[in-house]
């Protein structure tokens, strides 16, 4: 590998194989976090599954500092394993599901919706592997704050505010679908 | 082997696999909510890679916008099945039938 921009101020010695180190660590905990958060092998309680989505959540967080955007993981950990994993726990807990897990799922429905995810997957990487080989990250791109806030506001300012417009509306939608007596 | 472009696209895909996979075969409403967002992660994840190997930075602020829009989906989502919840006392996909035919 080429000595490129990411190597300035880090030893060159070390920094490619610690890289690649934490790329194969990351992208393991999220694949397997993510298939134990759909399958959940361990119980049957909900709560064990949101759970590993937080864990796979924080992993791709790692992934996302590996590819230098920072300011999007610090989002990611954010948003995602604060404020949504926050809500689902809050209404797994306020549903009270645990009764409710008991059944046995479908084989029928669990062979066909594997088969399709097979093909599907399959489609992925057969596609991924006969592309052209990119190794060499792009110029200087650093995902930090200050970069994306100047393209955020000076390219994208209208996606912004109606970003912002949507939640808003989100909100209201919340509040009204959770009222107790809809009218 | 240094990780390239392609590394991150196949984690990619087989993140979307999984999540597609919590759509098709749980039949719980909120697991199936999780495998949406394991979808929409896989998403950015392909968009930040991107990204990074294009030296483009827009894909990090379609990212930006995609978790906010995620953010919101799952407010909206969440409280309709809580009023689900509430009318029929289930949050399983299998009882909840009544515009079959």
């Amino acid at each position: 590998m080429q000595p490129s921009d990411e190597t300035r101020s880090i030893p060159n010695s070390i920094m490619p194989p610690l890289t690649d180190f934490l790329f194969y660590a990351f992208s393991g905990l999220t694949l397997a976090c993510g298939l134990l958060c759909v399958l959940n092998p361990f119980s049957r309680n909900p709560v064990t599954s949101a759970m590993f989505l937080v864990l796979t959540i924080v992993s791709m967080a790692g992934l996302f500092v590996l590819l230098h955007a920072f300011f999007l993981a610090a989002v990611q950990v954010l948003v995602y394993a604060g404020a949504v994993m926050v809500l689902f726990l809050f209404v797994i807990m306020l549903l009270d599901l645990r009764e409710e897990e008991r059944r046995r799922f479908k084989t029928f429905t669990l062979g066909t919706g594997a088969l399709v995810v097979a093909v599907i997957a399959g489609l992925l990487v057969r596609v991924l592997s006969g592309a052209l080989p990119v190794s060499r990250p792009g110029p200087g791109i650093e995902g930090d704050t200050k970069v994306l806030g100047r393209i955020l506001f000076e390219q994208y300012l209208l996606p912004f505010e109606v970003l912002s417009l949507l939640l808003l509306v989100a909100m209201v939608g919340a509040i009204l679908l959770s009222k107790k007596d809809m009218k | 082997m240094t990780p390239g472009l392609n590394h991150y696209l196949v984690v990619s895909g087989l993140l979307f696999s999984l999540g597609l996979l919590g759509v098709l075969g749980r039949r719980n409403l909120l697991i199936i909510y999780m495998g949406l967002e394991l979808m929409l992660n896989a998403g950015n994840l392909a968009l930040v890679s991107f990204s990074r190997f294009n030296g483009n930075l827009n894909g990090q602020v379609m990212v930006f916008f995609t978790i906010t829009v995620a953010a919101a989906e799952v407010a909206v989502g969440l409280a309709l099945i809580v009023a689900l919840y509430r009318k029929r006392q289930t949050a399983h996909v299998e009882d909840l039938t009544t515009l079959k035919f």
